[in-house]
This record gives C-alpha cells, sequence and structure tokens, in this order.
C-alpha cells in the first residue's frame, strides 16, 4: 500500500501530465504523448543546418584539432585524412583555384580516381553536424562542442582551406562557407524531390524513353561481362541459389561446394567450444575488425602477422590491447580498447597460439 | 543410356541424386557426341565440386525398373511419426533452403558496420520480403534497441513539442501498407561495366514489406505542427550514427509517411530499424531512418552528411544532384538470371519484379532478343503503388543464345531507360538511381550470365 502523501503525489502528477497533454495535442487522442521538456529538447536537438541554425557556441584551433585528430581519428582516416585502406579518403582532390570559384574542378574528370569528402561536401555545417553526432566511429557523441570545431577546423586545415593558426568559431563559420571548395557544386534543378521546392514541378524527368515494341533499334554486341577469372569473386554460386526449381547456381568454385554447405550447416548451430572460433566471434564483437583483416593489413596489422611476431605472449598481447599502442606495427596508433578482461584475453591467446582459423 | 522416349533429351537421373563416375564418364560421352551440349558443362562443373553433395540436375525420366524409386518406396516422412508442435517456438525455414541468404559483396566495404548485405530476389516468390531476408543497411552498425526505453520527440515549428513512449505509439489508430524499399545505390555497381555476377548482388538492395504504423501527419498535428512554414521535415535516428534525413512536407500530408513498428505482421527486425522507423514511400532507403528518436519541422532542408556528402549524384558536368530522393521506374527478370544454369530446353516462366517511386507500375515488357521485339508480360494481382508488382512471360526457350530484359512503365507514363539513354544524360559516374534495364545472357550452356550491350 502506498501512504496518502504518495497518493497525492502521484495524482498531482498525472494532473499536469495531463494539462500539458491539452495544450499540445487537441484532446482527440486523449492521454497519448505529453510535451516534451526544454531540457529533453536540448539533449536532443543536435542538428546544425546550413544556415547555423541550430549551431552551438563555442571554439576550436586547429592545433587543438589536431592532437584531437591523431588521438581519435587518425586511425581510422589516417593522419593526413588520406586513409583509404578503412575509409574513403576525407581530403583531397581541391585546389586553391577550386576555393575561389566554388567549383572543384576534377570533378569534371572522368579520370580522377576517387571522390573526397572534401571534394563533395558544399556545406561546413554538414561536417561539424556529422563529426558531432557520429564520430568518432566506435564512441560517436563523445566529443565536446570545442572539440568538434578543433576537429572541423584541423580537416579544413589539412585541405588548405584554413591556415594552420585558425581558431573557427561560432562568430566566423559563416565566412569558412565561404571558402568551401565545392560550396557551388550542389544543384536541385531535378524531378527526383517529392515535394513542391527546389526543381519540382518545373523539371521534367531527365531521361525520356519510349517503349517501342517491334523491330525497335537496339545494341548488337556484348561490350561488358564478367571476367572468366571474376566469376568466383562472389563465392560458389550454386551455394546461393534454391537446390529445386527449374535452375541451379553456376557452379564458380568447384572446390568450395562441400566447404560451403558445411559452414552453412555450421552458422545454424549454435557455437561450439573451438577458441578461435570464440575468439574471431570477440574481433567482431569488440570491432577490432574495423581496422584489423585475418590475414590482410587494413589499418592495423592482419591477426597472423600480429600472431607470428609475438607468438607465445599472450599476457603482452592482451596488455597491448587494453593500452594500445603506437610504433611496433608503424606511426599510426592502436587506441586503448574498453572490453571485458577475459575477452582480452581470449582474443590475446589466441593471437599467441598463432590465430589459427575458426574449425 | 537409358533411350526411353519420356526421357526428352534429359540427363539419366542418377540414384539417390547422387553421379557415380561412371555417369559422369557417360554425361562426357554423351556430351562429346555433341547433344546436351548446353547442360554438359555445367554439370560437370557441378560433378566436380559436389563430392558426395546432390547432383545438379532433377531430371525425371521412367527408370528402367518401370517407376521412379521415389514413388514406388515410400521416403521415410511418408512411414514415420513427424515432430512436436512449438518444437521451434519462433519458425524456421526448412534445412533444404539453407542457400537463400542475404549476403555482403565481398570487397565492396572495408568495415562490416558500415556495409550492406544483398536480399536473394533470384529466390523469392511473390512480391513479400521474408523479414529475415530483407536487404541491409547500416551505416555504423545495427543496434538492438529496448523498446520499453525508446523515446518518439517532435520538435521544430510545432506548438508544442512532444515525446512519446512505444506504448503511446501503439494505442493510436493504425495503417498497414505494402511498399517497396530500395536503396538508391541499388544497381550502383554497374553504371560503369558489369561487375557482379547475380541479380542479388546488381538488384538486392530492394525489399518489399507490409509496413504497420502510423502516419506521421497524425503525431505533428497532435503537436500543432506550422504546416504552412514548415514544409521540411527532418528525421533522426537513435543509433550511434543517428542517421539524419531531409523530407518534404508534402509527402506527410498524403498521409503516405508512417512512423511504423509492425513489418509483415510481427514486430520490424533490429536491422531493419526496431523498433520504430519511418516509411517514406517511393523514396529511397536511407530517408526510411531506422530507430526512430525525433523528426524536427524546419523551414529549410538540412544538407545532412547523407544528402551533401553521400547520396548526391554527380552528372557529366562536376555538379551533384542533391536532395534526389525518388526511385524511379525500374523492373529485373529473376528467373532466370545471372548466375544461374537452366537445366532443359523449353518451357519457362520468365518472371521478374518491377516497381515505381511515383505510383503504380502501368505495363511491363519482356524482350528475350535485346531489346529488338518485346511482349508484354501478365501483372500479377495485386498492384499497389509504390509497390513490387511480379510479372511474368510464358517462354518456350530452343537452346540458342538469348539477351533478356525487362522493361517498365508507371502510371505517370515514365519508361525505364535503357543504359544508353541514362547515360546519354547522367553519364556514368552518379553511383545512385541507376534504374536502367538489365541484359542477361542465356548461353547454350543454359548458363546465365549478367551482360550490358554497346
Amino acid at each position: 500500500m502506498f501512504s496518502s502523501a504518495k497518493f497525492t503525489l502521484t495524482a498531482a502528477a498525472l494532473l499536469i501530465a495531463g494539462g500539458a497533454f491539452a495544450q499540445g495535442a487537441g484532446g482527440k487522442f486523449a492521454g497519448v504523448g505529453r510535451a516534451a521538456t526544454d531540457k529533453e529538447v536540448a539533449a536532443w536537438d543536435i542538428d546544425v543546418r546550413p544556415d547555423f541554425k541550430g549551431l552551438p557556441k563555442g571554439q576550436g584551433s586547429v592545433s587543438q584539432g589536431q592532437d584531437i585528430w591523431e588521438a581519435k581519428c587518425a586511425s581510422c582516416h589516417g593522419v593526413f585524412g588520406e586513409a583509404n585502406s578503412t575509409f574513403t579518403p576525407l581530403i583531397g582532390g581541391t585546389t586553391k583555384d577550386d576555393i575561389k570559384t566554388g567549383h572543384v574542378a576534377t570533378l569534371k574528370r572522368a579520370d580522377y580516381p576517387g571522390r573526397t569528402t572534401i571534394m563533395k561536401v558544399a556545406t561546413v555545417s554538414t561536417l561539424w553536424d556529422y563529426i558531432h553526432r557520429a564520430m568518432p566511429w566506435n564512441a560517436p557523441k563523445s566529443l565536446k562542442t570545442d572539440e568538434v570545431y578543433a576537429v572541423t577546423a584541423y580537416l579544413l586545415n589539412l585541405a588548405d582551406v584554413l591556415p594552420a593558426d585558425y581558431t573557427l568559431s561560432d562568430k566566423n563559420i559563416a565566412e569558412v562557407q565561404q571558402l568551401m571548395p565545392n560550396r557551388n557544386g550542389m544543384t536541385t534543378e531535378h524531378a527526383l524531390w517529392p515535394g513542391n521546392e527546389f526543381g519540382a514541378g518545373k523539371v521534367k524527368p531527365d531521361v525520356l524513353a519510349k517503349a517501342c515494341m517491334k523491330d525497335c533499334v537496339a545494341p548488337e554486341k556484348v561490350v561488358s561481362q564478367l571476367p572468366e577469372h571474376a566469376m568466383d569473386a562472389h563465392g560458389n554460386l550454386r551455394d546461393q541459389s534454391r537446390l529445386i526449381g527449374p535452375q541451379r547456381g553456376l557452379v564458380t568454385d568447384p572446390n568450395a561446394g562441400a566447404a560451403a554447405a558445411g559452414a552453412a550447416g555450421a552458422a545454424a548451430k549454435p557455437a561450439t567450444g573451438d577458441p578461435a572460433t570464440a575468439a574471431i566471434a570477440l574481433t567482431q564483437k569488440h570491432g577490432c575488425v574495423a581496422c584489423h583483416g585475418i590475414d590482410t593489413k587494413l589499418v592495423g596489422p592482419a591477426f597472423v602477422d600480429v600472431a607470428k611476431k609475438h607468438a607465445g605472449k599472450t599476457d603482452y598481447l592482451a596488455g597491448k590491447i587494453v593500452s594500445g599502442g603506437q610504433g611496433v606495427w608503424g606511426d599510426i596508433p592502436m587506441p586503448p580498447q574498453t572490453l571485458p578482461e577475459a575477452d582480452a584475453k581470449a582474443i590475446a591467446a589466441w593471437l599467441a597460439s598463432g590465430a589459427p582459423k575458426a574449425k | 543410356m537409358n533411350s526411353d522416349p519420356n526421357q526428352r533429351g534429359r540427363l539419366r537421373k542418377a540414384p539417390e541424386n547422387f553421379l557415380d563416375q561412371a555417369g559422369i564418364r557417360t554425361v562426357f560421352a554423351e556430351g562429346k557426341r555433341g547433344r546436351r551440349d548446353f547442360i554438359r558443362n555445367a554439370f560437370a562443373a557441378a560433378v566436380a565440386g559436389t563430392a558426395g553433395g546432390s547432383a545438379l540436375a532433377q531430371a525425371n525420366p521412367v527408370p528402367a525398373e518401370g517407376g521412379d524409386p521415389n514413388i514406388l518406396t515410400l521416403p521415410p516422412w511418408s512411414s514415420t511419426l513427424g515432430k512436436a508442435v512449438a518444437t521451434d517456438g519462433y519458425g524456421l525455414p526448412s534445412k533444404y533452403e539453407a542457400n537463400v541468404q542475404r549476403r555482403p559483396s565481398p570487397g565492396l566495404t572495408q568495415t562490416t558496420q558500415a556495409s550492406v548485405s544483398f536480399a536473394p530476389l533470384q529466390s523469392l516468390f511473390g512480391i513479400v520480403t521474408p523479414s529475415g531476408l530483407h536487404f541491409e543497411r547500416h551505416h555504423q552498425g545495427w543496434v538492438d534497441v529496448d523498446p520499453s526505453k525508446h523515446r518518439f520527440m517532435i520538435n521544430g515549428m510545432v506548438k508544442t513539442p512532444m515525446v512519446f513512449t512505444m506504448d503511446e505509439l501503439m494505442r493510436l489508430p493504425t495503417v498497414s501498407r505494402f511498399h517497396f524499399i530500395e536503396c538508391g545505390a541499388n544497381s550502383g555497381m554497374q553504371w560503369g561495366n558489369v561487375a557482379v555476377p547475380t541479380v542479388q548482388y546488381s538488384h538486392g538492395m530492394l525489399s518489399c514489406s507490409e509496413f504497420t504504423g502510423v502516419p506521421l501527419i497524425t503525431l505533428l498535428q497532435m503537436a500543432g505542427a506550422d504546416l504552412k512554414k514548415g514544409r521540411f521535415l527532418l528525421a533522426e535516428g537513435a543509433d550511434g550514427s543517428s542517421m539524419t534525413r531531409t523530407i518534404p512536407m508534402e509527402l506527410i500530408e498524403s498521409g503516405e509517411v508512417l512512423v511504423a513498428f509492425g513489418q509483415n505482421g510481427e514486430m520490424l527486425r533490429p536491422e531493419n530499424g526496431y523498433p520504430l522507423r519511418l516509411v517514406v514511400p517511393g523514396v529511397q532507403g536511407v530517408s526510411w531512418v531506422k530507430y526512430l528518436r525525433r523528426v524536427e519541422v524546419g523551414d529549410k532542408p538540412w544538407a545532412t552528411k547523407d544528402e551533401a556528402v553521400h547520396y548526391i549524384d554527380l552528372m557529366p558536368d562536376g555538379q551533384h544532384r542533391q536532395y534526389t530522393s525518388i526511385q524511379e521506374c525500374k523492373s529485373v527478370v529473376t528467373t532466370p538470371s545471372g548466375g544461374q544454369v537452366l537445366l532443359d530446353k523449353g518451357f519457362y516462366s520468365i518472371n521478374g519484379l518491377a516497381w515505381s517511386g511515383r505510383g503504380k507500375v502501368k505495363r511491363v515488357d519482356v524482350s528475350v532478343d535485346g531489346g529488338h521485339n518485346w511482349k508484354t508480360a501478365r501483372l500479377q494481382e495485386p498492384v499497389q503503388s509504390k509497390c513490387l508488382t511480379r510479372f511474368s512471360l510464358d517462354w518456350a526457350w530452343d537452346g540458342k543464345p538469348a539477351l533478356i530484359q525487362s522493361r517498365a512503365m508507371d502510371e505517370t507514363g515514365y519508361v525505364q531507360p535503357t543504359y544508353k539513354q541514362l547515360r546519354d544524360v547522367r553519364g556514368t559516374r552518379s553511383i545512385y538511381h541507376n534504374n536502367a534495364i538489365q541484359t542477361w545472357l542465356v548461353q547454350e550452356s543454359g548458363e546465365v550470365k549478367n551482360v550490358q550491350l554497346g
């Protein structure tokens, strides 16, 4: 039983909630939803628009940004934003001339190999908003406001948009917008917006085909198909098709049949006691595989290479996983990892035993 | 080899679906005499790779003993007691269906958290995608949100910012509708050339479900949204990426945009946004924000990361089209399709899927000669707006090479373009919104290849 005092409190709370609801909802759906408090809205309303609506006050310098970058960002994006083994490069492909015109010239070149973020993004608010809401990759929303300014400033310094002694703030960010290399690179003149804004209503669909039915002009030659050697790049296609019906999957890997069938069967079963299977699952669970391949070097060394170098050294490896490090495998640091000690030990033991494949 | 006329040119069926060494030699001998070449190649390869596995062809001859042993001898499932009810509290597909899985494309992405898995369109019937086979696109990994702690907020240009619990949202009147969802980058790997072998990888960022939820306009009205000035809406997710996209108010006012929690009669799957996602019919999947935690009404678009860095379409003049959202009319033949082997000459029901982000599919034409001549296909009921439509056309394959295509038209009169028509306007570097006509080459061997014509 609750006391009468508690009861009164509860009733009062209900009344307040009810009153707020009546204001907001107009009553048709009585009792559903309530007014959000200012504190709640402030906690979630984090978006920043191109006109900087929503941008919190603050500032951060290029050099502060560099420190944060090297500690929290470089492991995936490279010290100079150039990393392309884990993520698409952020920086590169823009010139001083682009900053003048607001059009990135390399975007016109069909032969240019890739598109970096700075080549594409027209709005500095986009960088700020995204870094703030979603970075770092494995700890989104952990950067403070001033740190977001600093990282944004450092990126723009890498792109030769801002000088090394620059401090970016809510006061000068609108000026920085006028330096974005691709700020004039967007168009909304198309028919793919399902609203009345932009080109809608004025712009017709850009590709207008007709439905010819008989003796139509059509190309005669096969000009593109997968080369033979690439047919098995997606695995054995036979194992990706139903076993009955009007057709089968093509056998693209004569050696894969039995093994793949076994793997499919194994996937449906609960995990076995195999320590390699368990350790590999842990590397996936704790995001290790974002930077390490089993037998390929990504940002960090391949697990098999670590295993070779540190065979038998379980404790050393467990320590390295938890504390991170730099220099053993190159300049890109491995950040300290947060995971249960038992998991770190299990992964370390697997590495120390030669990183064997799952059974 | 059995010379019974009932064999109709088929391969001899091996006992227990297993072709022994003698059988293999027979097949090769047959092949060398120039008969059944179309099936020999694929069959030989299959046999080479499936020691002890089932044979490729499920031929249907009358065996010498005067009847099929599968008929003459009762199988165990006809002569034993079956399993109990609720053996699996949540039922599973047959073990014989283990090949039917959603799969990633190797090398497409470097991380498994910002990645894609493709729905096995080649193995699906009708228009509904089983929830467990729905394609996946995550930007920062998928999460399993505790629904009792999930909140949905409305703020911005509203009279009263509001919050809702799942309990409250699920009390409101709901609608259930079938819609397709297609990633804007579906078929994106094929803008320049053929890059993948099967329809799973060429078109599998496509799924279709019955979604159940509350029309977003109902909730905006409860909050007193300023629909006159607030012509844009930002949707935001509760996961690590907190995905954000701008949605036009016209579409929301139409009542089509749903705040959904149901998918194919059950709750959304975690990979698809459990417990709450936005459903934006006709619009590319990235706008269907998963783990939906907040919408904000505003008077300008937001240029979020996924509408300012990604999901922008590069045109030949170096400009990017921004806020491209509608998935234009498109279709693809799923049977037969790339990476398959036809088992025999004779009758096939060519069939596939058609859809349009602008409304209903009006017509689908199919060509087997690479687009020179077309026949109008049957459309399977129901034909619904912004929903997959299954089409089919009867076809007797004569064993000669064939180039199979489908071309859809929607109720606005828009006709799905060829690669040439699409590239003449948009070039080859757009990544997004490739809705060109797909070509499958059926070779004499029965093997089906993904090809582009020029």
